[in-house]
């Protein structure tokens, strides 16, 4: 343990000193090749020119590189991979494409992707935007909000075992120490085993999901809340508008983009949803999920990375709208620059 | 926004009271986590945690000693003892020998088992049976009682964790892979952000496009390539795949586009004086960077660096792909998915593990959370 700490602290070191040595040592060699002091008239022009040239690339150099090996190339090596078998080895054409279709456990997994595709980011953007309007108004709200903010830094194994605590089931008749089976029973009703209750199971684990990211919608939207003109809602209280009025006609249309980008960040959040799924129910009882099939094809039998290729391609089609709107709204706002 | 609702009375009440039903959703499940791993572990599974300062009182069976244990006195055989054996701190409020009637007789009374036997058992557990004839057999008579316990806190199952469970050790292993992965990005993203902000060259447009598009990429796309290239690169050169080395550019590399996009788009906010200033004072692009950009960026720096922190520390799929499951490798959030699997019962030990898992993310939200919120703020459109 004390080498893998000392390993880790000299990582840091030769990491930092690596990237620090890499773009002064990068810089001075470009000043010394193409040298613009002391050289006069036409050379040094030139010579400024080149660098001028060279230099951007020196800079953005290393995170190509990176970007390259991590980013780029695995997306057209998994394209690549999806038509091909479990080894890689030969091509198969769409026989993984035909496969998932016809798989009981993926079309399970889709309709349940597109079941979370539509409570999540609803339900996360919705309450975000209650509790935003609501805080707003009270002397305590900045404490409530980090309250419901916190469990955004909770990891999502950390919050699955909160909420297994919480779905914990005994017996009927037994003390109940899973709290939402307490309750039930104090009401009189049966306690059930929530996790294992097929189709229903889905929403418990999206709970989770919700309980993590409303913090993220609540923290987004009222900062855009804070954005809207005050005349815009003194005008509107002149008028004789209701406050439900005011909410709906007059704050939410107002902060609209606010609430599609946020809308859209945790439909891609959703999309890649795995850890919750594997520790609440590994897919189980009905639950499946696609990205945590696609861990489950990769090291099932041995892995089939054809298999598990294909399923991450179907998450990626799904991101892709996504990106093309992300692509085009930052175009538009920084107009290149 | 004070001049919306809320001028009556009633509304102002439901709003405070509509607000402190959420922040209970909110932090009561994180409570009842904490709370347990503080209990007792026998506690925790006989009453629920929002008991836990009550006393606990449950229902158990017991066995007396057998008959070989039998003294006589006074011409009566006499069986003598406590039944928790060393006397624990329990007190018991009534008996009985009938599983069907577990509380008959309160505690301290004398029960009359028929033909001449009776028992008696008080609050502490001492009991005396006596009987006109010897006993017999080798089981000894069966007990039932209701007891209750004072409430207990320990920390017994923090050092459980820590020191036999391994959680002590992923922790150092969670430590050892989040902060050369949070470190290492940050230089890398700032020059080439400053690139893609300040400097004219061709195609920087489409780099600029095609790191906003890597934002968004499924994880996923990565991890079959990547896993096959570590699994090459590790049987070429003789060397293990799934190392710290690995998993740390790993952790680079996904978290690169968010780094540039995040610094580029605060980096091409600075004022542009101060930069056309240092120019014609005759700074090159290198010495502008370092001497004006970094200082100037140092917000952004750390809202990036606790994204990443907070990103890497949480992570679970890029860990079970890229690092080993032995002690040496295993990191917190994997070996809390462990625990579920093989101690899914244990709540002793699974909210503690939980708890020590979430501490150090709690804690760098906490003391840096306005940070947090501007990078939040500034970059919402990675996913997680």
């Amino acid at each position: 343990m004390a080498a893998q700490i000392f390993s880790a602290i000299f990582v840091i070191i030769v990491g930092v000193g690596g990237c620090v040595a890499y773009f002064w040592g990068a810089n001075k060699l470009v000043d010394i090749i193409f040298p613009s002091r002391g050289v006069k008239g036409a050379a040094a022009i030139d010579n400024l020119r080149r660098q001028g040239m060279i230099r951007p690339w020196l800079f953005v150099g290393p995170a190509m590189i990176i970007l390259t090996i991590y980013l780029i190339y695995p997306v057209v090596e998994t394209l690549r991979l999806s038509f091909l078998d479990r080894g890689g080895a030969n091509f198969v054409g769409l026989a993984n494409y035909q496969w998932a279709f016809g798989d009981r456990e993926f079309r399970n997994s889709i309709l349940n992707n597109i079941i979370w595709l539509a409570v999540v980011p609803a339900a996360c953007t919705f309450l975000g935007l209650i509790i935003a309007v609501l805080t707003d108004k009270i002397w305590w709200g900045t404490i409530a909000k980090s309250l419901i903010f916190l469990p955004l830094a909770i990891s999502f194994v950390g919050a699955s075992v909160i909420w297994k605590f919480i779905y914990e089931y005994r017996g009927e008749g037994q003390t109940q120490i899973g709290l939402l089976n307490a309750i039930i029973q104090y009401f009189g009703g049966q306690p059930q085993v929530w996790i294992s209750l097929s189709f229903w199971n889905n929403f418990f684990l999206m709970i989770i999901l919700i309980w993590i990211q409303t913090g993220f919608a609540m923290v987004i939207l009222s900062s855009a809340l804070r954005g809207i003109p005050e005349e815009t809602l003194e005008a509107a209280v002149i008028d004789g508008a209701n406050p439900f009025q005011i909410f709906w006609k007059i704050m939410v249309p107002q902060i609209w983009g606010t609430i599609a980008v946020v809308w859209t960040t945790i439909t891609i959040l959703v999309l890649k949803v795995f850890d919750i799924v594997l520790t609440m129910t590994n897919g189980q009882w009905n639950s499946q999920v696609l990205a945590n099939l696609m861990f489950d094809w990769m090291f099932r039998g041995g892995g089939d990375f054809g298999r598990g290729a294909t399923i991450a391609i179907i998450i990626m089609i799904a991101v892709i709208p996504i990106m093309v709107w992300n692509i085009r709204q930052a175009n538009k706002e920084t107009g290149g620059h | 926004m004070a001049v919306t609702t809320g001028k009556s009375f009633v509304g102002r009440f439901g709003v405070h009271i509509a607000v402190l039903i959420f922040v209970a959703i909110w932090t009561v499940p994180t409570l009842g986590i904490l709370v347990s791993s503080l209990r007792d572990k026998d506690q925790i599974i006989a009453s629920g945690w929002w008991n836990s300062f009550a006393s606990s009182s449950q229902t158990e069976a017991g066995r007396l000693p057998p008959a070989s244990a039998q003294v006589e006195k006074d011409g009566k055989f006499v069986l003598e003892g406590n039944i928790f054996g060393d006397g624990a701190a329990r007190n018991i409020s009534a008996f009985g020998v009938k599983s069907a009637a577990p509380t008959q007789y309160p505690a301290g009374t004398t029960a009359d088992l028929g033909d001449g036997v009776t028992l008696q058992l008080n609050a502490a557990g001492g009991f005396v049976m006596t009987s006109p004839k010897a006993f017999e057999g080798v089981r000894g008579q069966r007990v039932y009682y209701a007891s209750s316990a004072p409430p207990k806190f320990t920390t017994d199952n923090y050092r459980t964790v820590l020191f036999s469970e391994g959680i002590g050790r992923s922790f150092m292993n969670s430590l050892t892979v989040t902060i050369p992965a949070t470190v290492i990005p940050i230089l890398i993203a700032a020059f080439a952000a400053y690139a893609l902000a300040w400097m004219r060259f061709p195609g920087r447009a489409l780099l600029i496009a095609v790191i906003i598009g890597l934002l968004v990429v499924p994880l996923q796309m990565s991890l079959i390539p990547l896993l096959k290239l570590y699994n090459g690169v590790g049987s070429f050169f003789g060397v293990p795949s799934k190392t710290y080395l690995g998993i740390w550019l790993a952790h680079t590399g996904f978290g690169l586009p968010f780094a540039i996009y995040l610094l580029r788009s605060y980096i091409a906010g600075l004022p542009r004086e101060i930069m056309e200033s240092a120019r014609i004072d005759g700074a090159s692009d290198f010495e502008i960077f370092v001497k004006i950009v970094l200082p100037l960026s140092f917000p952004v720096l750390a809202s990036f660096a606790i994204f990443q922190f907070l990103w890497v520390w949480n992570d679970l799929l890029v860990a079970m792909v890229f690092l080993g499951t032995e002690g040496d490798q295993i990191v917190l959030t994997a070996k809390l998915n462990a625990l579920l699997g093989s101690r899914g019962g244990d709540w002793e030990i699974l909210t503690t593990s939980a708890f020590v898992t979430i501490i150090v993310p709690l804690i760098v939200f906490f003391s840096l959370q306005r940070y947090f919120v501007r990078g939040l703020l500034a970059g919402s459109v990675k996913g997680g």
